[in-house]
């Protein structure tokens, strides 16, 4: 194998560099590392996880071992129109998973993917706290309570429409 | 000392504090079954993540089971190893982690030596409760590197490799990954090894209990080779081989079947059957002669890179090549004993039985996972034809006598080809830890002070101590000497090398624990510290076997200087025998175009 040099934009280097000193580049702090480097990019690239174990003196191995066991990191840059489904006790009960077939469906993407042209990404949540409304699903933030599986094509078509 | 009065089974025993029941029970003559748990003693190597759940026993007094690898020895405890509980709960461990694992242990390079198949032999596993029509397994790709299989969906997350690649070898090439079914050990990204810092020591597949890890098998290759009639086959063998190889078909430990390994190679067809140790006694005259020069060059306080590191261990090439590419100036240039052999196979001897280079297939039977990849390197070919074509390892040597009816303990001694195949007590050590800075010394202290060796046998440089020093006295001028093996051991002293307080003049790294004779591609040793102890007397026992012990007294090495190569380091030697390194260590860098 040849060396490997990985290209990173200033800015963003700059400030994956400012969190692992905020954290004195300890090896222990790596979780909290990687929550705030996610709350900067929004994801975690192979990249980001590169110059934190170099910053950390971890091998890289290490960082990707806790990124990908941790269902709240994702190395999937979000969608524009971040979609997420609650499987909440209360959720699940009135019918949660059939409204995320639904938006399986329409979306064409899987739970932690983003579609191919960046305007969407699907998880699933824990209790997010509606449970009067349930079932429940956040679309860019907003929440749409009460729903049906028959909704869920009308609510994805109001963002496409925001695109034309 | 302290110690623990316990019941085991209705047993009394006594045990220091801190015991585990496991090693307790073990002195009761009572073996729990382990997975997970591996311990190679005198090697300082553990790996105890109490995961598999396996071992589990009965502790009166206590609600759940106790894991018996990990849980230590109280006063009075009274434990169960064999209840009706236990068995019960082991079973239904194993039937969960057998309801996740491909069963296709007929075509498994593993199969018969594998520790998940013993289990469900020993446990007689017939059916599977949990194997229903729609269970889960995980799906990863087959990974082919050079020299390692890894096939993920086989493993059973014992998490021992992973020890072994970030505590004793620090490489940091592997971490466990993902949780539940898709959990294994993995690469960072899941990238190819290729990709990865890994430098191809192969001590995790020596460790991995089964068939996850695994070695690439060339025999085909080798078969294909012999059988070609338009071809010309030359097979060299390491000196560890030769000290391992007779455990496979049931021998002791430590037995030495150099004779009866020569003639097996012959019955395989081989054409000419040589031998590393010829060209270990040639690496000796290289290095050796380099050391000298950058000594001679340090007393007339002319620069010079200092310490001299051994170059012979392809893993720990690859290791300082990824992680301190700052020091490459210091190893020396001249190749591992395997290329130095490939070389001259294809160059001086070619020649000689007036074979085109490309008419033979050079072929090496190494300890070593590593060979494999180092043969694979651009820089030891000419025109795209590589100057060793196949590597195999000890245990692919012994399949390849197996299938080839030869009944290897019957086989009467032979002797190795020429003028390939003499080689001196010097190039034997090289297959243990200490003995390529033994047998250079040997020859640099009689090239430097004209005189002969008070005593051949330097005792101070011997022994399985992970990191160890000594000074020689070459006539008035003392040597300091270092060895490390694991590259944990190398790690510290190049730290220490780059921290500037280092004071060795030379120094030997081998990657393997012990060295080659604990190589990746020996014969499995399951932790049992006791074979590789046996191999390392047997090498010593070889080299006092040897009519000649020091390198340089080697008649067909001095001949090859005369007749072809000129001097050591000279224009040739350069050539054909001394090879450059890399900077393989990957970094992040500023893109300033975007
Ligand atoms: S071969 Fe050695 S370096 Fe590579 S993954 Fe295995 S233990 Fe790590
Ligand atoms: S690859 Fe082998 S050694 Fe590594 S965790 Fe899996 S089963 Fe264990
Ligand atoms: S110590 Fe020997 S067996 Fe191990 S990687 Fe190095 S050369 Fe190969
Ligand atoms: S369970 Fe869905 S909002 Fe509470
Ligand atoms: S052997 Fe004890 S938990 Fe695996």
């Amino acid at each position: 194998m040849d060396k490997i040099i990985i290209k990173m934009k200033k800015e963003v280097s700059d400030k994956i560099i400012e969190i692992c000193d905020r954290f004195n580049n300890a090896p222990g702090e790596l979780i909290n590392v990687l929550h705030q480097t996610q709350d900067f990019l929004g994801y975690l690239p192979a990249e980001a996880q590169e110059l934190i174990a170099e910053r950390l003196h971890i091998p890289t191995a290490k960082v990707y071992g806790v990124v990908s066991f941790y269902s709240f990191f994702t190395m999937v840059p979000k969608g524009k129109y971040p979609v997420s489904v609650c499987m909440g006790t209360a959720c699940y009960v009135r019918g949660a998973e059939k409204i995320l077939d639904a938006f399986e469906k329409e979306l064409g993407i899987m739970p932690g993917e983003t579609d191919k042209d960046g305007l969407f990404s699907l998880t699933s949540l824990r209790c997010v706290g509606a449970c009067g409304l349930a079932p429940v699903a956040l679309v860019n933030g907003k929440v749409y309570g009460r729903l049906a599986p028959a909704n869920v094509k009308n609510i994805v078509q109001e963002y496409r429409d925001m695109e034309k | 000392m302290d110690t623990i009065k316990l019941t085991i089974d209705n047993r009394e025993i006594e045990v220091p504090k801190g015991t585990t029941i496991l090693n307790a029970a073990k002195k009761l003559g009572i073996s729990i079954p382990t997975l997970c748990h591996f311990e190679f003693k005198g090697m300082d190597v553990h790996n105890k993540p109490g995961g598999c759940r396996i071992c589990v026993v009965e502790v009166a007094g206590r609600r759940n089971l106790a894991p018996a690898c990990v849980t230590e020895c109280m006063p009075d405890m009274v434990v169960r190893t064999n209840s009706m509980r236990v068995i019960n709960a082991r079973r239904t461990v194993l039937e969960l982690m057998l309801s996740d694992h491909p069963n296709d242990c007929l075509q498994c390079a593993k199969s018969g030596k594998c520790e998940l198949q013993a289990l469900a032999i020993r446990f007689g596993i017939r059916t599977n409760p949990f194997v229903g029509p729609d269970h889960v397994q995980s799906s990863y790709q087959i990974e082919v590197s050079p020299s390692i299989i890894r096939d993920m969906n086989k493993c059973v997350m014992c998490r021992r490799c992973e020890m072994m690649c970030n505590e004793m070898q620090t490489v940091g090439a592997l971490s466990a990954i993902e949780r539940g079914f898709p959990a294994v050990v993995s690469t960072a990204f899941n990238q190819h090894l290729d990709h990865s810092p890994c430098t191809f020591c192969g001590q995790c597949v020596a460790v991995c209990p089964v068939g996850a890890l695994t070695e690439v098998d060339n025999t085909a290759k080798v078969i294909r080779a012999i059988v070609d009639p338009t071809k010309k086959t030359v097979v060299q063998v390491a000196p560890a081989v030769r000290v391992a190889l007779g455990e496979e078909f049931g021998m002791k430990p430590g037995s030495i079947v150099t004779g009866k390994l020569t003639a097996a190679l012959k019955a395989l067809g081989f054409d000419y059957v040589f031998d590393t140790d010829w060209s270990a006694d040639l690496t000796i005259m290289e290095e050796g002669t380099e050391l000298l020069g950058r000594l001679g060059k340090f007393l007339k306080g002319e620069p010079v890179k200092l310490p001299i590191l051994t170059s012979c261990c392809p893993a720990w090439v690859n290791f300082f090549e990824h992680q301190f590419p700052e020091l490459k100036d210091l190893p020396s240039t001249a190749k591992s004993p395997q290329q130095m052999f490939g070389a001259i196979a294809k160059s001086y001897f070619a020649d000689k039985i007036n074979c085109k280079r490309e008419d033979m297939i050079s072929v090496s039977v190494m300890p070593c996972l590593a060979k494999k990849y180092e043969c694979g390197r651009d820089e030891f070919k000419v025109n795209g034809n590589p100057d060793v074509d196949f590597s195999i390892t000890t245990r692919e040597l012994a399949a390849l006598i197996k299938q080839a009816n030869i009944d290897f303990t019957q086989l009467p001694d032979e002797e190795f080809d020429s003028p390939l195949g003499e080689s001196t007590g010097a190039a034997v050590i090289f297959g243990t830890t200490g003995g390529v800075i033994e047998a250079a010394v040997r020859t640099a202290y009689e090239v430097h002070t004209g005189k002969p060796l008070p005593k051949i046998d330097f005792e101070e440089l011997r022994g399985l101590e992970g990191i160890r020093s000594a000074t020689i006295d070459f006539d008035g001028l003392p040597i300091n000497i270092g060895i490390a093996h694991g590259l944990k051991n190398a790690r510290k002293l190049l730290e220490d090398i780059k921290a500037g307080k280092c004071n060795f003049h030379a120094i030997e790294i081998m990657a393997c624990p012990g060295g080659c004779i604990d190589g990746g591609g020996q014969p499995l040793h399951h932790g049992n510290g006791d074979i590789i102890k046996a191999r390392w007397e047997a090498i010593y026992q070889a080299d006092k076997n040897m009519p000649i012990r020091k390198s340089h007294e080697n008649p067909s090495i001095q001949a090859i200087y005369k007749e072809f190569l000129g001097e050591p380091c000279g224009h040739k030697s350069h050539e054909l025998l001394h090879t450059h390194y890399f900077d393989k260590q990957t970094t992040v860098e500023v893109d300033l175009n975007k």
